[in-house]
């Protein structure tokens, strides 16, 4: 067993990490688009705000300027994270 | 009806140029009449590539500021007479372009009877960039399966949806294709490089080509004759199938796939 994973032992797939990373990125660029200029900002702060008391992910904040009619909502989201994770505090 | 594609990436360096000059050839070798344009004010590239950087005597500024007739600023291509180059100016700078002037080139190239015309974009997204696709029906965005230029692309999707003329008249999005160049099977199949899955996922619009990295695309940047003339390179043959695409033919993709491997060098790498 130990052997056949030594042999079929990789390097690390940077392709994956891009596509990821890529994602994540491409998301938030995406909706903060054709919004005010400061919303990369407000994401930002709300993010270290945020991390002061709960470890999130640096993608967990996502803020979002919805057009309803006469209206724009400014929409945001918080993704806390998994149970068990936050209360060990191991990774 | 003339159509007006701009060649774009944002990034720098990916390939816009080599794209322009082959589709334009590619296409005016299906027999229709093309003009490809430089718009790379102050670092002129494409007449090279076209290899008709000893016949530019009058540029696009030139023609922009009456100081040449178009006619005598278009460069007939030296196998195709119905394929024409419009340099960019070599001495002066971007600001030298104006919107008014290049719809009104845009607006007598039609009235020429041209079937397509090419728009070679600068990189960035400044003012030469943004008067490139201004005026664009349809976008082929030039990307490298890495991550700075598949963000730069998402970009500039946004600015085609949202800066352009099409955009301004409310015609609804804009086509726009995805041209993948430089891309390495073996590299994406290590898992080294993004494959035309993962971008095409990413950027969300389809894929017009995927053009292997490939030795040839120098050798013909080398000697002024664009790839795509190049029938025993995979490079100008994936070229040939992205113009059949552009032109409305459903091609497979060929050259995505890595060559098979021996078993050997399967389990034990390289
Ligand atoms: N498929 C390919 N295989 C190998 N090399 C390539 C390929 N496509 C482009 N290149 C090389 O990449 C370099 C940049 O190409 P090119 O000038 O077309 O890019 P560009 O996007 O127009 O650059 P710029 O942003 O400066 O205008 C050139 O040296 C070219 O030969
Ligand atoms: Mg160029």
């Amino acid at each position: 067993m130990k052997l056949l994973d030594f042999l079929r032992a990789r390097p690390k797939n940077t392709a994956d990490i891009a596509r990821e990373r890529l994602r994540i990125i491409v998301a938030q660029e995406r909706a903060t688009r054709g919004g005010p200029d400061y919303l990369p900002l407000l994401r930002g702060e709300l993010l270290a705000v945020i991390r002061k008391y709960v470890n999130v992910d640096p993608d967990a904040v996502q803020v979002n300027v919805e057009r309803d009619g006469q209206h724009e909502v400014l929409e945001l989201s918080v993704a806390l994270p998994e149970q068990k994770l936050a209360v060990s505090g191991e990774r | 009806m003339t159509e007006i594609i701009v060649v774009t990436s944002g990034k720098g360096g990916v390939g816009k140029t080599t794209t322009s000059a082959s589709l334009a050839t590619g296409l005016a070798k299906r027999g229709h009449k093309v003009a490809v344009i430089d718009f790379d004010v102050g670092l002129r590239n494409l007449d090279l590539i076209m290899g008709c950087e000893r016949r530019v005597v009058y540029d696009f500024v030139n023609v922009i500021h009456n100081e040449a007739t178009l006619k005598q600023a278009l460069i007939r291509d030296k196998r195709l007479d119905n394929l024409y180059v419009l340099a960019a100016s070599q001495t002066r700078d971007k600001d030298a372009l104006t919107q008014e002037g290049v719809g009104r080139v845009l607006d007598e190239l039609a009235a020429d009877g041209f079937d397509f015309v090419i728009c070679d974009s600068p990189a960035g997204i400044e003012k030469g960039a943004h008067l490139a696709m201004y005026f664009a029906d349809r976008a082929v965005v030039v990307v490298n399966p890495e991550v700075s230029s598949v963000r730069d692309s998402d970009r500039i999707l946004g600015l085609l949806a949202s800066k352009t003329r099409h955009a301004e008249r409310g015609d609804g999005p804009m086509k726009q294709h995805l041209l993948l160049t430089r891309y390495n099977p073996v590299r994406v199949e290590a898992g080294e490089m993004m494959s035309v899955k993962d971008v095409e996922e990413i950027l969300g619009i389809p894929v017009l080509g995927v053009i292997p990295e490939s030795e040839q695309v120098l050798a013909a940047s080398n000697s002024g004759v664009p790839v795509i003339h190049d029938a025993s390179s995979i490079a100008g043959q994936a070229y040939g199938d992205a113009v059949a695409r552009l032109d409305g033919e459903e091609i497979e993709l060929r050259f995505i796939d890595a060559p098979r491997k021996g078993f050997f060098k399967r389990m034990f790498g390289t």
